[in-house]
């Protein structure tokens, strides 16, 4: 036994092992105590130095009082507008997720590190990484300076956020498939397009499918967001109503959003488990 | 006639895999290779239809030089190479009638591919085959429904399927059960009669490799060091083909020069 091997294991020869503890985390004590000061200190420096005014706190206890007050109970007087508001919102979501799935494909061939030679890979990553580091909400103030209020900057804004998370995911499933299949098809003289019709796109398909249909009813949700912000559909009657203090119409919205993204969810969870 | 001259393989820096090798094929024979895992089987069968890209040397196939074939031209030729694999390859989520059909992607077009309108001519030629090999009743299942020897027979009716003047398969029976296993190599060898192509198989079980082929080429870390009849391989030839270790082999210079 070498003279740096820690005194728990040095048991003399011939008595059995019998105890054994987890190794630590981090090795290096020293490091690991000041690791877990450092985390404690930084959290008690924050909480201490957060400007939280206290009577503003008070305040807006009243008004937010105020706000639920007008709220109760709610008001489906104008549910034509609300309707309105939400069959926009669907369409903006279907536009933006067709729009987006396509446009992500390519892309996500363009980034999986098997397929793609090294520049096209840096290509593809480098877009994904661009439409990832954006908010809906920050790309859709963008859009909508761009192209003026309404759901075209919603569908703009959402094929973005789809293409940041359906192109990344897809990119991953291909960096997974079976070679093999690729090889065989390789072996046979296939052309690139044949090869990837062949023996790339079957074995991505389910997870294809299913991604589409999350990001459906990822993007209904998300439309709801950038509606707020003039990218169109209810998000933009809510911002409305919220504008016109019209607490008790806002409420409404805010419930039926609920209610339809549950059911959106619902069913999205059953298609997918389907298809699985 | 496949002709191998001088093929050297060498992956990064490190110790050639394929030291020198020369190899001819002729005729319509079975040829088996064995040695032990890491003798360069694979490698050497791969670097045929340039899966491998092979480092120096020469690969001739009936006359054409394979080493330094690019885009359209490699795929012709790969065309006319057909490769049986250890783990099948099929598409499993496709229809055995469409992998039976992808061993002929060379000839059609994307296109055709891709809307599944394959030529007259193919579909019969695919029936027969799979008629031969008796997997015809499956041929709207889709592959991973079937059994190991049945999907091995895909993969042959695949490799067929190209029309190839030689047909490589590595370690084909690897994968099945010992009675499968003879099924396939029972099947390789009649194919080969019937259908006048060379075949040259990786296998690891010798005594398949005796009862079943022409020819038995012995492998050890990247040298031929045994190729004669199937009744010439006694206990030395096999100790030889099988003794060492790929470690002692590489650094022994000794046992290089011997």
């Amino acid at each position: 036994m070498t003279a740096d091997t820690p005194p728990r294991s040095a048991a003399p020869q011939g008595t059995p092992r019998d105890t054994w503890s987890r190794p630590p985390f981090i090795a290096n004590p020293a490091l690991r105590w000041a690791v877990y000061l450092g985390a404690i200190l930084y959290f008690g420096w924050v909480g201490v130095t957060m400007p939280i005014d206290w009577g503003r706190v008070a305040e807006g206890l009243g008004r937010a009082a105020n706000i639920f007050g007008g709220a109760i109970p709610p008001s489906f007087e104008r549910s034509g507008l609300l309707i309105d508001g939400f069959l926009e919102s669907l369409k903006i979501a279907i536009l933006a997720t067709v729009g987006g799935v396509l446009l992500s494909i390519p892309i996500a061939f363009m980034a999986a590190r098997n397929i793609a030679p090294l520049p096209v890979f840096y290509l593809g990553r480098a877009i994904i990484i661009v439409a990832r580091s954006f908010h809906p909400v920050i790309v859709a103030i963008i859009f909508v300076k761009a192209v003026g209020f309404g759901p075209f900057a919603g569908v703009l804004t959402l094929i973005v956020y789809s293409i940041g998370f359906v192109a990344k995911m897809l990119a991953e499933r291909i960096e997974e498939i079976d070679y093999g299949q690729v090889e065989a098809m390789r072996a046979a003289g296939a052309p690139y397009l044949s090869t990837l019709v062949y023996a790339i796109f079957p074995q991505i398909m389910p997870r294809q499918i299913g991604l589409s249909i999350y990001q459906l009813d990822s993007n209904l949700r998300a439309s709801a967001v950038v509606g707020i912000v003039g990218a169109g559909g209810i998000g933009a009657t809510l911002a409305n109503a919220f504008g016109r203090y019209d607490y008790d119409f806002a409420f409404a919205i805010t419930i039926v959003i609920v209610g339809v993204i549950l059911v959106s969810e619902g069913v999205s969870g059953q298609i997918r488990k389907r298809i699985q | 006639m496949l002709k191998i001259t001088d093929l050297v393989k060498r992956y990064g820096s490190g110790d050639p895999v394929l030291k020198n090798l020369d190899l001819m094929i002729e005729g319509e024979s079975v040829v088996s290779i064995i040695g032990s895992s890491g003798a360069g089987k694979s490698t050497l069968l791969r670097c045929i239809n340039r899966l491998v890209e092979p480092t120096s040397g020469s690969i001739e196939l009936n006359g054409t030089e394979l080493t330094h074939l690019r885009g359209r031209a490699l795929r012709t030729a790969r065309r006319k190479i057909g490769m049986v694999f250890q783990g099948f390859n099929l598409v499993d989520r496709l229809t055995v009638m469409e992998n039976v059909q992808s061993g002929r992607l060379g000839y059609i077009s994307t296109w055709a591919a891709l809307s599944r309108s394959y030529p007259k001519a193919d579909i019969r030629r695919a029936f027969e085959l799979m008629e031969r090999v008796g997997i015809a009743h499956y041929a709207d299942t889709r592959a991973d429904q079937l059994s190991g020897g049945e999907r091995q027979r895909v993969g042959v009716v695949r490799a067929l399927m190209q029309e190839p003047e030689i047909l490589l398969a590595d370690e084909p029976t690897a994968s099945l059960d010992p009675k499968t296993s003879e099924q396939i190599m029972g099947l390789l060898r009649d194919l080969a009669r019937e259908l006048k192509l060379p075949v040259l198989i990786n296998i690891h079980n010798v005594t398949e490799a005796k009862e079943y082929t022409d020819r038995i080429v012995g492998m050890r870390y990247g040298r031929i060091i045994f190729d004669d009849q199937p009744a010439a391989l006694d206990k030395a030839a096999m100790d030889e083909i099988y003794s060492g270790s790929p470690h002692a082999d590489r650094s022994d210079p000794l046992k290089e020069a011997s």
